[in-house]
C-alpha cells in the first residue's frame, strides 16, 4: 500500500472580486514508504498549496489524501494536527526556525507535538546535522546554511514517515544548496522516511530518481492562476 | 512544560511590554488593597481607639467634634465646662471614673493638654492595658510645672527627663504667642499607639492658670473623660445631658459617634475605589492592548508552531497563560507597593492622629483582590487568544516581504 495517495484532490480561493479559481485540481498521485521524489514546476503552479494539503494545514475542496492509512480529508482539525505531528516533518524554503528560541528547543518543540520531546536525539541529530556546538545559538546567530540544517534536524526529529520540502534550497547559495539536499536525503534514507521535494531547480531535480511537473500533474496551474 | 516555554519566551521577547503592563497591574493591585485596608483599619482602629472610656461630657455642640477633640487631640474645642460639672458626673454613681482634660495650648505645634494623674494611673490607655513611663521618669505632680511627654513627642523633638519648655499660646504654633511659664519633663510614656503619644501633658491646674489666659475661666475644663459602670448609665446620662438638658453634650457611645466620621467620609471612599477599579481596568486593557498588538508580530511564529503540529486550543491556552503571567507578576510587585504605600499611609495617619496602623496586619483584600486582578488579567487575554486561535497557518507561514 502506498503511502501517500491522492485522488482527484481539488482546491480553489476565492479572489476579492468573489470568484473561485482552482489552484490545486490533481487527479491522482502516489508515493511509497521510503520512495524519493521530486516536484518540479515554475512560480504559481500551486506547488506550496499542494504540500499544505498534504500535510493538513489546509484542507481540499473535494477529493481525498490518503496518508498513512488516515484520510486527511475527514479528520477532524486536532487529529489532522496529531497525524502531521506523528507522520510528516515539513522543510520550508524560508526555514521557518522560532526565533525566540535555541537550535536545541525549536528541535525539541517540533518533537514535543508529536512522540514528545527527546533531548539526547535531538543533541544527536543537530550534532548530525554539524550543529552541535550551536545548540543554545539562537536562529538569528547562525548563517542561513545553519538555519536550513536545524530545520532540517527539526523535520526529521520524530522519525516521520514522509519529509516534504518546499524548495529547501531555494535560500541557499550552489555550495550549501548542494549539502543541503544531500543531508536531506541522507537523513531520509538512514531513517527510512519517504521524501516530496518541490524545486524548480534543475540541479536539485536531476538528483532524484522520479521527478514529477506539477504543471502536468495540476490540472489547475494550466488555468495561469498566479498565486 | 511546552505551554510554560512557550510563555516564557514570549515575555521575554516583549520585555518592555510585559514590564510596563505588569507595573501598571501591580499600581492597580497596590492601591486596591491600600485602600481597602486603610478603610478597614482606620475604621476599625479609629472606633477601637477610645481605650477604657465609654462616653465624653463637653460643651453643647456637635458630638463628633467632641470626641476628636477629647480624645483623638484633633479639631477645636467645641467650648468649656464648668469644674462643678465635671464634679457632678465624677460623684454619679453610674460613673466610674471622671477625668477633666483642658486644652488650648500647645508645643510647637503639639498639643498640650492639662489633666489629673489618675488619668494614668487610673485609666487604660487601651482595654486591658495601662499607660507606663520610660524608665527614668515619674508622673507630675498636680499642682507642680512638670509634664509627662507622650513617646512620639518624645521622639520628634528630643525630649527627656530633665528638659524644660515653654507653652505657646493655642492649639496651632506661633512663635510669638510664647508663655512665660517653664516646665519640667518628668517622664515620658512607652509608646501606647494611641493619640496619648501626640501630646504633652501637663497638670490640669496648670493649663487652667496659664499666664495669659483668661481667669474668669480659669476652673473651667474643655472636657470630661467618662467611664461608666454599665450601658443602662450611659443611656440615663443622655436622656439627662442631650434630651433633657441643654446645656452641655454627652457623646456616648462612643462608636457610634466615631462611626459617623466614616460615614462622612465614605463618599472618599467610594471615590478612591472607583480610582482604583479604574486602574484595575486599565491595566488590563493595557494587558489586553500589549498582547493583541503582539499578535501582529507574532502570527509567522504563531502559525510555525500550527505546521509543527500545535493544536488551536495549545495556542490559545498559551496567550491565556501569557496573560495570567503577565498579572501574577503585577500581583508580586503589587504586594511591594502594597507595603510601600501603607508604610507611607500609615506613618502619615500616626503623625496626623496618633493612630497606628498595621501594615502587615491580615487581610482578605491582601488575597481577594491579588486574585480578582489575576482573573481579570486572564479574561483580558480571552480576545487575544480567539485572535491566536484563529490565526490562519497557510497565509502566515511564509516571511513578510
Amino acid at each position: 500500500m502506498a503511502l501517500l495517495e491522492i485522488k482527484n484532490l481539488r482546491k480553489s480561493f476565492r479572489t476579492p472580486y468573489g470568484q473561485f479559481l482552482p489552484v490545486v485540481d490533481v487527479p491522482g498521485f502516489y508515493l511509497d514508504s521510503g520512495e524519493l521524489v521530486a516536484l518540479s514546476g515554475p512560480s504559481g503552479t500551486g506547488k506550496t498549496t499542494f504540500l499544505n494539503l498534504i500535510a493538513g494545514i489546509l484542507t481540499g475542496d473535494s477529493g481525498r489524501i490518503l496518508l498513512d492509512g488516515q484520510n486527511m480529508t475527514t479528520l477532524s482539525e486536532p487529529a489532522r494536527d496529531r497525524h502531521r505531528a506523528a507522520v510528516i516533518g515539513y522543510i520550508f524554503q524560508t526555514f521557518n526556525l522560532l526565533q525566540g528560541f535555541t537550535c536545541l528547543e525549536n528541535v525539541l518543540l517540533g518533537m514535543s507535538f508529536g512522540p514528545g520531546a527527546d533531548r539526547v536525539r535531538a543533541r544527536s541529530l543537530l550534532d548530525r546535522v554539524g550543529l552541535g556546538d550551536r545548540l543554545d545559538y539562537f536562529p538569528r546567530q547562525l548563517s542561513t546554511g545553519q538555519q536550513q540544517r536545524v530545520a532540517v534536524a527539526r523535520a526529521l526529529a520524530n522519525r516521520p514517515k514522509l519529509v516534504l520540502a518546499d524548495e529547501p534550497t531555494g535560500n541557499l547559495d550552489p555550495a550549501n544548496a548542494a549539502q543541503a539536499l544531500a543531508l536531506i536525503r541522507e537523513l531520509c534514507a538512514e531513517q527510512g522516511s519517504a521524501l516530496l521535494l518541490v524545486s524548480h531547480d534543475p540541479a536539485v531535480l536531476a538528483a532524484f530518481p522520479r521527478r514529477e511537473s506539477l504543471a502536468t500533474l495540476n490540472q489547475a496551474s494550466r488555468t495561469e492562476v498566479v498565486l | 512544560m511546552i505551554l510554560w516555554l512557550l510563555v516564557r519566551r514570549s515575555l521575554r521577547q516583549h520585555l518592555l511590554s510585559t514590564v510596563v503592563t505588569a507595573l501598571s497591574l501591580a499600581l492597580a493591585g497596590g492601591l486596591l488593597m491600600s485602600v481597602w485596608v486603610v478603610k478597614r483599619q482606620a475604621r476599625a482602629t479609629f472606633t477601637g481607639q477610645t481605650g477604657a472610656w465609654d462616653a465624653v461630657l463637653g460643651a453643647r455642640g456637635a458630638k463628633l467634634q467632641l470626641v476628636l477633640n477629647a480624645l483623638f487631640h484633633l479639631e477645636a474645642s467645641p467650648g468649656n465646662v464648668a469644674f462643678a460639672d465635671f464634679q457632678t458626673m465624677s460623684s454619679n454613681r453610674a460613673v466610674a471614673l471622671a477625668v477633666p482634660i483642658a486644652v488650648g495650648d500647645n508645643y510647637l505645634g503639639y498639643r498640650i493638654v492639662g489633666t489629673l494623674t489618675n488619668l494614668f494611673t487610673e485609666a487604660e490607655a487601651a482595654p486591658g492595658r495601662r499607660f507606663r513611663l520610660v524608665a527614668g521618669g515619674r508622673w507630675f505632680e498636680d499642682g507642680y510645672r512638670e509634664a509627662v511627654v507622650g513617646s512620639f513627642v518624645a521622639q520628634r523633638l528630643g525630649l527627656k527627663p530633665g528638659d524644660t519648655f515653654k507653652p505657646y499660646h493655642g492649639l496651632n504654633f506661633n512663635p510669638k504667642e510664647q508663655h512665660e511659664d517653664e516646665y519640667v519633663v518628668t517622664g515620658v510614656l512607652e509608646p501606647s499607639n494611641t493619640p496619648a503619644d501626640r501630646v504633652l501633658w501637663i497638670p490640669l491646674a496648670g493649663l487652667q492658670n496659664m499666664s495669659g489666659h483668661a481667669a474668669a475661666t480659669s476652673s473651667d475644663v474643655s472636657a470630661v473623660l467618662v467611664k461608666l459602670r454599665s450601658a443602662v448609665a450611659g443611656q440615663q446620662l443622655d436622656m439627662l445631658y442631650n434630651k433633657q438638658g441643654d446645656r452641655l453634650t454627652f457623646a456616648w457611645p462612643l462608636g457610634t459617634v466615631l462611626a459617623q466620621l466614616f460615614d462622612k467620609m465614605g463618599w472618599f471612599d467610594q471615590v478612591l475605589e472607583l480610582v482604583a477599579y479604574l486602574v484595575a481596568l486599565v491595566a488590563a486593557g493595557s494587558v489586553l492592548a500589549s498582547i493583541y498588538n503582539s499578535l501582529s508580530a507574532r502570527r509567522r511564529d504563531l502559525a510555525i508552531l500550527r505546521a509543527l503540529g500545535a493544536r488551536r486550543t495549545l495556542v490559545f491556552a498559551s496567550i491565556i497563560l501569557e496573560a495570567t503571567s503577565i498579572a501574577a507578576l503585577g500581583m508580586a510587585l503589587a504586594w511591594g507597593l502594597y507595603a510601600v504605600i501603607m508604610g507611607a499611609v500609615s506613618a502619615v495617619i500616626r503623625a496626623q492622629t496618633g493612630v497606628v496602623l498595621d501594615p502587615w496586619a491580615w487581610d482578605p483584600v491582601l488575597v481577594i483582590a491579588p486574585l480578582a486582578l489575576v482573573g481579570l488579567g486572564a479574561l483580558a487575554g480571552v480576545l487575544p487568544a480567539i485572535k491566536a486561535y484563529g490565526n490562519p497557518v497557510a497565509e502566515n507561514l511564509a516571511p513578510e516581504s
